[in-house]
């Protein structure tokens, strides 16, 4: 029963990905154009471009440098945006700033930002974390504004300290939220680390397809941009699993009031 | 056990002094008065109240809808400062939610912490109070047993029913063991019969354990099943009405004491007196106020 509702669960979820690889393979199975080879070409590639050394090299660098970025936007929003929907005086003087600096692309910020970070990890690790944080900080100060004010009542009636008060009350009232943020924030964060290596790299996944794609080496280059997918679905998997545990009470609270 | 006639005839002058027994005042609320600044009007929600709890007496508050009842508990626990008057605590003034109150409000559903357990709700305060912890696991072992959810302790409230999250609530703030208990229309967002069972409980509670309860409610019956005695408010601007003895046996049950001649002459007196709070009947003359 388990096992045959699995099967099910899983033919729904692999079905339409399995069409789409489908018709890719079918259309480009003859084809003699550089630009489209064979979905079977790229595949072949796939393997000895990435798993051969360019997986320590390239993968892995561009991974921590986004690892590091996304982690500092999440400290930094969640912090910075506690702060802000505490205190509705300081949301007033800072909201028109915040709404400036969220509107602003955050890759054109990249030739800016390597005037005076360079062109090292340190840029790019500043673009990720700059470009991510908004929509963390912005649903932070939302979620700590929102929070029950009778719940509120309940936490200074039985006097909570403060440490509690924020961590039991604000952070995780506000956690529906943060999380709303953070999910935004990942896929912003993804394209981030792609831009930042094409800028001035030396190494990194964005790096590498540029320089397949100025080398014509066209499977290689679309091998790539397979892996980027794949890392986007495992990092999206990755991140619905901490959801869950985060956010369980939510999804039970949601479930239960249907 | 004494059979008096109801004590609500008296001319609502200033009758509030205590009624048999002289205990000490636990809590001492003088002349409380509460103006809500409007950015062109003020609104005056509670015009001038004074009234004692004394240590280890349940005590009604009720009034019409709208009286500003919310308002006055607000000022009683320290979540809301009077504009002029003073509420004490055991000769402390409260300025703030003090130690040794608890409060159970009547939105259980947003009052209780919808990411912790039952148990974790209860135990939270303890930790805050800093409670050695085989104290507090005794105190919200024996909470949750009072209130008869020991099974449900590891459920999240939104997995149990609007009465039971309110028996959380109402363990929380016994394992708390505060020296009064502020409850603010508690049942009055459960079914009828909840209401009975929780009544009871309070009742229960308030005799095993001598715990000082000001109970707020807009419902007369309630006020005259639970109480030692009633304080009737007026209309917004609220002032107290009157000040009634409930002189039914200490030992209640929802159907025979409810069904008692002098249950239903008490119910009949507080109502008259709210009746008359609504079509804006106030204590004069004291103090002149042209609205």
């Amino acid at each position: 029963m388990t096992a045959i509702a699995w099967g099910r669960k899983l033919a729904i979820a692999a079905g339409l990905p399995a069409v789409l690889v489908g018709i890719w393979w079918l259309a480009t199975a003859g084809s003699t154009s550089v630009y489209w080879p064979p979905l079977s070409t790229v595949l072949e590639t796939f393997a000895p471009t990435w798993l051969e050394g360019r997986l320590t090299s390239d993968v892995l660098p561009s991974l921590l440098r986004l690892a590091a970025g996304y982690a500092l936007a999440l400290a930094l929003g969640t912090a910075l945006g506690t702060v802000i929907g505490s205190w509705p005086t300081v949301r007033a003087l800072t909201e028109p700033a915040l709404e400036f600096f969220r509107a602003i692309p955050p890759p054109v910020l990249v030739p800016i930002f390597i005037l005076f970070a360079g062109i090292g990890d340190g840029m790019k690790i500043l673009v990720i974390m700059v470009g991510s944080v908004w929509p963390i900080l912005l649903n932070t100060v939302e979620g700590v504004r929102s929070i029950d004010e009778v719940l509120r009542d309940t936490a200074r009636c039985y006097r909570f300290r403060r440490r509690t008060r924020l961590v039991q009350l604000v952070l995780r009232g506000a956690s529906p939220r943060i999380v709303t943020g953070a999910r935004q924030a990942l896929s912003i964060a993804i394209i981030l680390m792609v831009i930042s290596e094409m800028f001035a790299a030396t190494n990194g996944l964005g790096f590498s397809i540029v320089q397949f794609q100025r080398s014509f080496a066209i499977p290689q280059m679309w091998s790539g941009i397979i892996l980027l997918g794949l890392i986007g679905v495992a990092l999206s998997l990755i991140f619905r699993a901490c959801e869950a545990r985060v956010l369980a009470w939510y999804q039970g609270q949601r479930a239960a009031q249907r | 056990m004494s059979t008096l006639e109801t004590a609500s005839e008296s001319p609502p002058q200033d009758t509030t002094m205590d009624n048999d027994a002289p205990t000490t005042p636990l809590l001492d609320v003088t002349g409380l008065r509460k103006v809500f600044a409007g950015a062109n009007r003020a609104v005056e929600a509670l015009q001038d109240l004074t009234f004692t709890v004394s240590r280890g007496e349940l005590m009604c508050l009720v009034g019409p809808s709208g009286c500003g009842k919310t308002t006055l508990l607000r000022c009683v626990s320290g979540l809301l400062a009077p504009t002029t008057g003073a509420v004490t605590l055991n000769g402390a003034p409260v300025t703030e939610p003090p130690r040794g109150m608890a409060v159970v409000f009547q939105e259980y559903g947003r009052s209780l912490f919808p990411w912790l357990t039952a148990w974790q709700n209860v135990e939270l305060p303890l930790k805050e109070k800093k409670v050695p912890r085989g104290e507090r696991k005794r105190l919200v072992t024996e909470a949750l047993d009072a209130v008869g959810l020991t099974e449900s302790r590891d459920a999240h409230p939104w997995e149990l029913s609007g009465g039971m999250q309110q028996r959380v609530a109402i363990a929380r703030a016994v394992a708390y063991e505060p020296q009064v208990l502020l409850m603010d229309e508690p049942f009055a967002a459960v079914d009828a019969q909840t209401r009975g069972e929780l009544e009871d409980l309070v009742r229960a509670l308030w005799q095993r354990l001598g715990v000082t309860v000001l109970f707020v409610t807009h419902d007369i019956d309630e006020a005259v099943y639970l109480g030692q005695r009633v304080v009737v408010l007026s209309a917004s601007p609220t002032v107290v009405l009157d000040d009634v003895p409930i002189t039914l046996p200490d030992e209640r049950d929802q159907i025979t004491t409810r069904s008692l001649p002098q249950f239903a002459e008490l119910r009949a007196a507080i109502y008259e007196l709210v009746q008359h709070a609504k079509n804006g009947y106030r204590p004069q003359p004291d103090t002149e106020h042209p609205s």
